[in-house]
């Protein structure tokens, strides 16, 4: 709370020194000067690269059984080894990104739905919408996360669309919190009511006055809930509620998991993969947040 | 006495919050495809028609669904989470066995992050360039990026298998028969790579936020004033910034309780520990309905009062907060 305020004074102070720029020009040279949000979104650039043309360059099966099981990295050609069926896990991490990757963006889309919805609404009505949407939220706020999407995936069936849908219902409450904060001060300005004033109806100001000025920390969330998704699918799979027809990094793992002492490299490797796609969205995620709010810039 | 009617109204609303997860345990029962019968049926090999109504009428299923319903929240106002057909046990006896060593591991875990975490964020503020705060920094990236059971597996790896100075996991040593102080070294033992790991995605959060939030704080004038006075540098940080530094780390120790919970479960399976989350991962592998949502229900009645815990701590030590608005303001 009294960050906030911080914050505002300090626009303030800066709003005589600051050039007068197009946002977007302003954010992308922001970004861009910073290196680790660059080396992040280089990195995420080729995993998304090696993902989607992968398989095409790289055409060994990721299904079929090539050499023997828990052939150590190098052996026979195959540069990271064999699984426990003796599949190729080159092959398997390439084809496995699609799945993670795709898994990662429905949820975090359905979850930036959700939460953008919540959030407008209540803060734009307020008043008896925001209080049953926010006990909504909260609700959500207390449900077990991962123990709801465990009951959700084993009930329902371990699809790929029920996985994501399972993690994206969960996951949305700090969106629909961050909309509702950006929602309840601008709804305040001065431009909002001109717009009102002006006969603009709940929809207009909604959609095309207030949500566009909000956007900036909800990028930056939705940013990082990608990242969080991917983690979960991890988490899920590695419980074994993975989708037995599709290969993920989560399910590499999952299927690996009775052989970590023997042969941890066939774990390693897809957590690896994780962990540096994970680490390069959060890197740019970071980079996004000092771009787009460039009062926080000092921090 | 505001202290006690807002916590009271917390609380009030806490209850109302669990009454849905209730309401929400019962419908995904009844939407859920198969049901008790189904299950039995499928373990037995498949069984007769008039065997499954009688299992169906035993289970109450025949009944009106408001009725299951009421008999439901009943059962549960009585602390009764119904009866788990797979282990052949009340699913509150079940809880109530496994929820000591879930405790440890969590309580373990916090300790550990929340101490070494403000220890981190306050160094690493007093030197805001130097080798403490780039640590911190790198500490928040690692420890969010890094699947959780993932640096379980590394931690194993590294301390089990190549320098094996911790057992691979369980919680005691069953081939030897302990009792007395050789029984509680035998479980820290065992305690510790379980706990390092579910610490370390708390460590991250914490030592980040302890370091901005006493960035924050060190800059103000009252540190300038205590400085002022002459006090030594031990008392201006630990006794008049620290207080004021804490207050965030406190309300994010409520907000992550439910991130607390999904870490043990994982964590949980990584050492096989016997606590919740073992049961909950069991459970979920047998189609154990009934303990699962047993589980559900109760790690959700952990959060509320979790939190409940946090906003009574949190305004004792601000005495800003007085209004139920407050914490939001």
């Amino acid at each position: 709370m009294s960050e906030e305020l911080k914050q505002q004074s300090l626009s303030h102070q800066e709003m005589g020194v600051v050039q007068i720029e197009h946002p977007f020009t302003e954010a992308a040279r922001m970004f861009a000067a910073n290196y680790a949000a660059v080396a992040g979104l280089l990195v995420l650039a080729i995993i998304i690269v090696v993902s989607l043309l992968g398989p095409f360059l790289y055409t060994v099966d990721p299904w079929e059984m090539v050499w023997s099981p828990f052939s150590p990295p190098g052996a026979k050609g195959f540069l990271l080894g064999t699984d426990y069926l003796g599949r190729d896990l080159v092959a398997q991490i390439i084809h496995g990104g699609r799945a993670t990757i795709a898994v990662g963006c429905a949820a975090a889309l359905l979850s930036v739905l959700i939460g953008i919805t919540f959030g407008a609404l209540s803060g734009f009505y307020r008043g008896w919408v925001e209080e049953i949407l926010m006990r909504i939220t909260e609700f959500f706020q207390v449900l077990p996360t991962l123990l709801f999407s465990m009951v959700l995936v084993a009930l329902f069936g371990a699809s790929l669309q029920m996985i994501a849908f399972a993690i994206g219902i969960v996951s949305w409450t700090g969106v629909a919190r961050v909309t509702r904060a950006e929602f309840l001060k601008i709804r305040e300005l001065e431009y909002v009511t001109a717009s009102r004033s002006a006969g603009a109806k709940a929809p207009t100001l909604i959609f095309r006055v207030i949500l566009p000025n909000a956007l900036p920390p909800i990028v930056v969330q939705a940013a990082l809930l990608v990242g969080f998704a991917i983690l979960f699918e991890a988490g899920l799979s590695f419980l074994g509620l993975s989708d037995p027809n599709v290969v993920s990094w989560g399910a590499m793992m999952g299927n690996n998991r009775p052989f970590i002492l023997q042969h941890s490299f066939t774990i390693m490797y897809p957590g690896l993969a994780i962990f540096i796609t994970v680490l390069a969205i959060s890197l740019v995620g970071d980079g996004l947040n000092d771009a787009l709010n460039p009062k926080l810039r000092k921090r | 006495m505001q202290f006690l009617i807002i916590t009271l109204k917390r609380a009030g609303f806490g209850l109302v919050l669990l009454v849905a997860v209730l309401a929400l345990n019962f419908v995904l029962i009844h939407i859920a495809p198969g049901d008790v019968a189904d299950t039995i049926a499928q373990d037995a090999g498949g069984l007769d028609a008039e065997i499954m109504e009688q299992i169906r009428e035993d289970y109450g299923l025949d009944l009106p669904l408001w009725e299951q319903m009421a008999k439901y929240f009943w059962g549960v106002a009585r602390l009764d989470l119904g009866y788990s057909f797979y282990y052949n046990e009340p699913v509150t006896k079940l809880i109530m066995e496994k929820l000591p060593a879930t405790l440890l591991l969590v309580i373990s875990a916090q300790v550990i992050s929340i101490f070494l975490g403000i220890l981190l964020g306050v160094t690493a503020a007093r030197n805001p360039n130097g080798v403490t705060s780039h640590f911190v920094t790198v500490l928040s990236l690692v420890g969010y990026a890094a699947p959780v059971f993932w640096t379980g597996i590394m931690l194993i790896i590294l301390f089990s298998v190549i320098v094996p100075i911790f057992p691979i996991g369980n919680m005691i040593d069953v081939s030897v028969e302990r009792d007395g102080i050789a029984y509680v070294i035998d479980v820290l033992h065992h305690l510790v790579l379980p706990a390092v790991t579910l610490g370390s995605i708390f460590l991250a959060i914490y030592s980040r936020l302890s370091r901005a939030s006493m960035l924050d704080v060190l800059g103000s004038d009252y540190v300038r004033t205590a400085r002022a006075k002459g006090l030594s540098e031990f008392q201006v940080v630990f006794k008049h910034a620290l207080r004021n530094a804490l207050l965030p780390v406190v309300t994010t120790v409520g907000l992550v309780f439910s991130g607390i919970i999904s870490g043990a479960v994982l964590v949980e399976t990584v050492f096989s520990w016997p606590g919740l989350g073992t049961l909950a991962v069991q459970a979920i592998v047998a189609r154990d309905t009934p303990t699962i949502l047993g589980i559900l229900f109760f790690s959700s009645l952990v959060v509320v009062v979790a939190n409940l815990l946090t906003d009574m701590v949190y305004r004792i030590i601000d005495p800003r907060i007085k209004t139920s608005e407050g914490s939001q303001a």
